[in-house]
């Protein structure tokens, strides 16, 4: 039985292709959704039909006014009953880049101490440090402690960064270390030694100690700026002209996050 | 006086405003002036006023509660010197405030209504400046008054005064009616009717007019329709639009008498015609008996080229150029630059997928310190405006970059150039149709999709048919929004997989009148109904709302029984589409306006009636002269700062760190990068892509070459290197050289004679000269033309002086790359590798880099000789196939040693050569052999076992192994026993990439 995993797409997402491929390369069953379809009830499944649902990248009504910031208002406003249903199942959510900013907006992530989604917003992504949007691959270290079921068996990620708004914030330096201690942060900026930065361009955009990724506390909700969609066959890596044998004799490991993200439903 | 709630944002104290940082650096460095502290805020107007509660919702939810704090009204927190405020004029397109409304409805759970509107604004607290200072830098830095309108306060008048509820609310007149034209004048009058009314069209055009409405009189169905003798303004603006420069391309198809010394006058019947589109016939008609059949799809009569590269898809590629907004609007001219190529390809057949953009720009020097004349922008702001505008236009749409160039030259000052491109995959079959075909046939409904009517972008067209005088029109400048276009362009590819459209075009220049002109062509008519346009406010001419150049929209042909599927999913895509009448086939362009006709045009004198020009060529002939040649550098030392200087130049050094603010991987297609190389820095000689996720490893490879400092000697030999390198650039990246497509693009000063323009045939020569040595070289290289655009009004006219553009003929290649797995680079594997240069180098420095450097007039421009050039390139292409070579590079501008330089920062390796050992054409000396142009050049790395087998492949064409890859770390270069150069690889990089900052 393949896993089922709606991607919504329209309103200027942009990731629709690579975001489809990379989870049919993990063995899952993909439907891409236009929002409006969803608001509206008019496609023949809703959201807690599907066992995942991936918030993918782009640029969501251009970020106007703040990234995510137009298409979580709306999400809220029509599918907020969806969504609450669909994580009561244990539904997993993916949210890359543009879909991060808005799982944030939407108050998935990091989500609350305790209790059910209560659609409260308690952390930001914003400007980076360096003001403006930058496309150029980083390296991401997982932290093997994490509850999120999206990094298990994922070590390190080299993946491109292709945002403005990435900064992460949290309400304050102790909600940030409360997150860690609780392994809500799999995912973080590391320089060439592996370790966490918040030094430009290894972290391109100045989140403190390094944040790159973050869950909520069931774990099953993972939000990430850098793209794993983008990394998908080894001549998309940078390096493959100079390194061919090497880099093609290893697969991809952004693969291992979808496969991840989807397996054991 | 309607209510209006005003909504502030800003940065909560202790969180770092990063954007009034940037801000607060620029006034620093651009502007040299002193400034404490910037803060920025946005300001949010919306009208009616909202309830007090629902005011707080929206501050509360637009500022989130981490990072940024909000205040219905004032957001008090703080003293500045001077606040500046800026926010658009009446009616200049508000993308922010569109989507803040939907943000807002969604919020509240009710619509605004009708007649709502939510205007942005922003809002800069300026400490440590004074009033004099805030004014020169909301002027040069923060406003651009051509659509933006800007106030200034004082802290002590912000206290005094409350906050400014004024919004950019257009005055909405009554409709303004149709009104008849006498064109009953002498000579004269029709001159000045013709530049009063901003028509630009000559006086013999003027004159055709005239004569053809004396005939009309005795048409009947102008008296049925209730039309006099005299055009309505509907018909004049519409024939105006449709004859102009930009549509018609009326030089490129005129009669031209070319003479040159020594020979007899020549004629020639079109210059299109018989250089590009016969080039391209020529070299159709060998495919054809070479391979059967040929892979040229759709050529010239579309909106873009169509090449054939897979079973199921097809490949579309157009550039364009929007030169004229960018110079008055560099932000929202440049925008519109690239989102409208997008349309292009776009409506092409019956629609593409857009796959990549190109960018190419040239500008004056951006550290500029000679005066400026009134009514342009300095350089360097006309650069950050139009990067910007291009980044945000192409990221928002989702499309990545492919390639992008600089060029700098001051005569760049008057008109920047700006090339954008786009690259589009056509399905082979759309919805059980050839993909490439359109039909609109008679009945089928005109339907309007995408953004709505306003006076942006009036005169376009004209407008960039004529020079740039300070009185241009500040109507002429549309402002993109790429979210609307994104969501009608999703909306659309569901519509042209259901079926719901017969044909598609887009609307550009000239807005409905030539996006339903055209497409009238096929079913013969078109009956449009001007009063069913949705309007983004009232008081529009009919006339007006037909030319109209606002964005973002596309022309459909439905057929009736899909008009309501279409329109219905169009509703529920939240995209607007609009029923504006039927084709016809009453072989008139018959525009209503309500019930009436005001406009009927017969459509065989809309699109051939205006009359052939006649322009008159003169070449002097070219002037070669020698250049003092001083001794090389006394020491390696003095190589070493040399050469470091000469890569630190605007032409040459790394523009990385803007570059990558333009995404160059979205869609996960991208395989080689813009910027390659052991630290990714260096720029690849070609970007290869993959066609589709469902095509295997089927890819592309894209590449340009633009040389316009040749001109200064020869624009034939300006014309042949742009496409020489162009191909030689494919050829490295391992693409089929039997499936390199070219485009060109024509930027040239007006070669028509007129009194301020005394070089006018000398103008026109050199475009006769260019689009020869363009023939020449495709013909000799069989790459077609497929796609290509002129713009010929590259001058500006300012306080009396005439700054025109040198003649700057783009050549873009696109070309298969049958696997991308078997792509090259001009990424060397190793030490030990062999470099070998296949080529001749000559004594060419004219109009080469080095020459502009040393301020060298003379010298001979590099020439090309495709015969010989092409065994090269088909030599490479093999060995590359074979899999031979380790890395390929096409050296271009700057000569050799820019390329070993880039060979060796890529590779990380070291790099020693011996330039006494590069083939020669005649008696190079050092300057030619480090940094001369000559085409046809190729550098290789090969692994030392192949080495043997590559110089057997290479027999016949000059070839030499030039020098080896060490791990020193180190460029070293020798010649006749000295060593000119060597330099630890790093140090040549930081002179490389001084400045480059971001824009």
């Amino acid at each position: 039985m393949k896993a089922r995993v709606l991607v919504p797409t329209g309103f200027g997402l942009n990731c629709e292709g690579e975001t489809a491929l990379a989870f049919r390369m993990a063995g899952a069953e993909v439907d891409l959704v236009h929002l409006t379809d969803l608001f509206a009830g008019r496609h023949p499944r809703r959201i807690p039909d599907y066992q995942v649902l991936v918030f993918m990248g782009g640029f969501a009504y251009g970020d106007h006014v703040a990234g995510g910031l137009v298409l979580a208002t709306r999400i809220r406003a029509h599918l907020a009953r969806d969504l609450e249903a669909f994580l009561e199942n244990e539904g997993r959510v993916l949210g890359v880049c543009n879909g991060f900013q808005t799982l944030v907006r939407l108050g998935l992530l990091p989500g609350p101490e305790e209790g059910a989604v209560d659609f409260r917003q308690r952390a930001a992504l914003t400007n980076n440090e360096r003001l403006g949007y930058r496309d150029a691959w980083v390296r991401l270290q997982a932290d093997p402690e994490s509850r999120c079921v999206w990094t298990r068996g994922v070590s390190a990620l080299e993946v491109p960064a292709r945002h403005g708004e990435g900064r992460f914030v949290a309400e304050s330096d102790e909600a940030l270390r409360r997150l860690e201690a609780n392994g809500q942060v799999p995912l973080r900026y590391v320089d060439d030694a592996g370790l966490p930065t918040e030094r430009w361009p290894d972290n391109p955009n100045g989140s403190a100690r390094g944040v790159a990724g973050v869950c909520d506390r069931t774990g099953r909700i993972l939000g990430v700026m850098p793209h794993p969609e983008a990394f998908l066959h080894p001549f998309q890596h940078p390096d493959w002209p100079r390194r061919r044998a090497e880099i093609e004799a290893r697969e991809p490991a952004s693969l291992a996050l979808f496969r991840a993200g989807v397996s054991g439903l | 006086m309607e209510s209006v709630t005003r909504i502030e944002v800003g940065t909560r104290p202790g969180f770092s405003d990063s954007r009034g940082a940037s801000v607060a650096r620029k006034i620093r460095e651009h502007l040299g002036l002193e400034v404490a502290s910037v803060r920025t805020r946005d300001v949010f107007l919306v009208t009616p006023g909202l309830a007090p509660e629902e005011a707080v919702r929206v501050a509360c939810e637009f500022a989130g509660p981490v990072v940024r704090h909000a205040a219905v009204g004032r957001l008090e927190d703080g003293p500045f010197d001077v606040a500046v405020a800026v926010g658009y004029k009446p009616g200049v397109t508000d993308p922010v405030g569109k989507s803040a409304r939907v943000a807002i409805e969604d919020l509240l759970g009710r619509p605004l209504g009708e007649g709502a509107h939510v205007y942005t604004a922003r809002l800069y607290l300026l400490s440590g400046v004074t009033r004099e200072g805030a004014e020169r830098i909301a002027r040069s830095l923060l406003a651009n008054e051509v659509i933006e309108r800007v106030s200034l306060s004082t802290w002590a008048e912000w206290s005094a005064s409350p906050p400014d509820l004024s919004v950019p609310r257009v005055i909405e007149h009554p409709p303004r009616p149709v009104e008849t034209v006498n064109l009953e004048l002498d000579d004269a009058g029709l001159a000045r009717l013709s530049r009063e009314r901003l028509l630009a069209l000559s006086l013999e055009e003027m004159r055709v007019l005239r004569d053809f409405y004396r005939g009309a009189a005795a048409d009947a169905r102008r008296a049925e329709a209730g039309l006099g003798a005299a055009p309505t303004d509907v018909e004049l603006e519409c024939l105006a639009q449709t004859w102009s420069e930009h549509c018609k391309h009326k030089i490129m198809n005129a009669t031209l008498t070319y003479v040159e010394p020594g020979r007899p006058a020549e004629v020639i019947r079109s210059l299109f015609k018989t250089f590009i589109r016969g080039t391209t016939e020529a070299v159709d008609r060998r495919i054809r008996e070479r391979e059967g059949k040929s892979w040229l799809v759709s050529v010239f009569h579309d909106n873009a080229g169509v090449i054939a590269a897979t079973e199921s898809y097809h490949l579309v590629y157009k550039v364009e150029t929007h030169n004229s907004p960018s110079a008055l609007d560099p932000y929202g001219g440049a925008m519109t630059g690239i989102v409208g190529v997008n349309r292009d390809p776009f409506g092409t057949g019956m629609g593409s997928d857009l796959l990549a953009n190109t960018w190419g720009y040239c500008f004056g020097p951006p550290d500029w310190k000679g005066q400026l004349p009134p009514g342009l922008l300095h350089p360097r702001r006309i650069r950050d405006g139009v990067h910007a505008g291009v980044i945000d236009g192409g990221n928002q749409s989702g499309i990545p970059y492919a390639r992008g160039f600089e060029v700098f030259d001051e005569r760049f000052l008057g008109k920047p150039l700006v090339y954008c491109g786009t690259v589009g995959r056509m399905p082979v079959r759309v919805a059980g149709r050839p993909g490439h075909e359109k039909a609109a046939r008679p009945g089928d409904r005109i339907v309007m999709v995408g953004g709505r009517i306003g006076k942006d972008g009036i005169h376009g067209a004209t407008f960039s048919s004529a020079e740039l005088t300070e009185e241009s029109p500040v109507q002429a400048v549309q402002i993109g929004d790429p979210i609307t276009q994104k969501m009608m362009f999703d909306f659309l590819l569901e519509a042209r997989e259901q079926g719901l459209y017969s044909a598609i075009t887009d609307n550009g220049a000239g807005g409905l009148s030539s996006s339903v002109g055209e497409m009238a062509r096929q079913p013969g008519g078109a009956r449009l109904d001007l009063s069913s346009a949705p309007l983004k406010y009232q008081g529009l001419a009919p006339w007006e709302i037909l030319v109209s150049e606002a964005q973002e929209r596309m022309t459909l042909a439905v057929p009736p029984d899909r008009l309501a599927d279409l329109l219905e999913l169009a509703g529920r895509r939240e995209v607007e589409a609009t029923d504006l009448g039927a084709f016809t086939e009453e072989r008139y362009f018959r525009v209503l306006h309500g019930g009436r006709t005001v406009a009927l045009i017969p459509m065989d004198f809309l699109h051939e009636g205006d009359p052939e020009m006649q322009v008159a060529a003169e070449w002097p002939g070219e002037a070669p002269s020698e250049m003092a040649a001083p001794p090389p550098p006394a020491t390696t030392e003095e190589g070493n700062a040399l050469v470091g200087e000469f890569l630190a130049r605007d032409n040459l050094r790394s523009v990385e760190l803007v570059a990558r603010s333009y995404d160059h991987e979205v869609k996960g297609l991208t395989v080689v990068k813009p910027w390659i190389g052991a630290h990714r820095d260096v720029p690849a000689d070609a970007s290869v892509l993959l066609i589709a996720h469902d095509a295997g490893n089927a890819g592309y490879a894209l590449a340009e070459g633009v040389f316009p400092a040749y001109s200064d000697h020869d624009a034939h030999a300006m014309a042949q290197a742009g496409v020489d390198l162009a191909v030689r650039r494919v050829v490295a990246a391992g693409a089929r050289l039997d499936r390199v497509a070219l485009l060109d693009n024509y930027c040239w000063p007006d070669p028509l004679e007129g009194p301020s323009n005394p070089d006018a045939r000398l103008k026109a020569a050199q475009l006769v000269r260019a689009s020869r040595g363009l023939s020449e070289i495709c013909l000799a290289y069989g790459t077609p033309l497929i796609s290509g655009k002129d713009s010929m009004k590259n001058d500006a006219v300012v306080g009396g002086r005439r700054i025109s553009i040198p003649p700057t003929l783009l050549a873009s290649a696109i070309a298969l790359v049958p696997d991308v797995r078997r792509a090259l680079t001009l990424e060397a594997g190793g030490a030990g590798e062999v470099l070998f240069v296949v080529g001749e180098t000559a004594d060419e420095l004219g109009g080469s880099e080095w020459a502009e450097a040393r301020g060298e007039r003379g010298g001979r421009v590099p020439r090309c000789r495709p015969g010989p050039f092409l065994l090269r390139y088909q030599a490479v292409a093999a060995m590359a196939a074979d899999g031979l070579l380790a890395a390929a590079h096409a050296p271009g501008r700057g000569g050799l040693l820019p390329s070993l330089f880039f060979l060796a920062r890529a590779a990380s390796l070291g790099l020693a050569v011996d330039l006494a050992r590069a083939p020669c054409a005649g008696r190079p000396g050092w300057e030619a052999l480090l940094f001369g142009e000559s085409a046809g050049r190729l550098l290789l790395a090969v692994r030392p076992e192949r080495a043997v087998e590559v110089e057997r492949r290479l027999t016949g064409v000059p070839w030499a192994r030039l020098g080896t890859y060490d791990g020193s770390g180190r460029l070293r270069v020798s010649l006749d026993g000295r060593v000119l150069v060597d330099a630890a690889v790093e140090d040549l990089t930081r002179a490389w990439k001084r400045q480059g900052g971001r824009p």
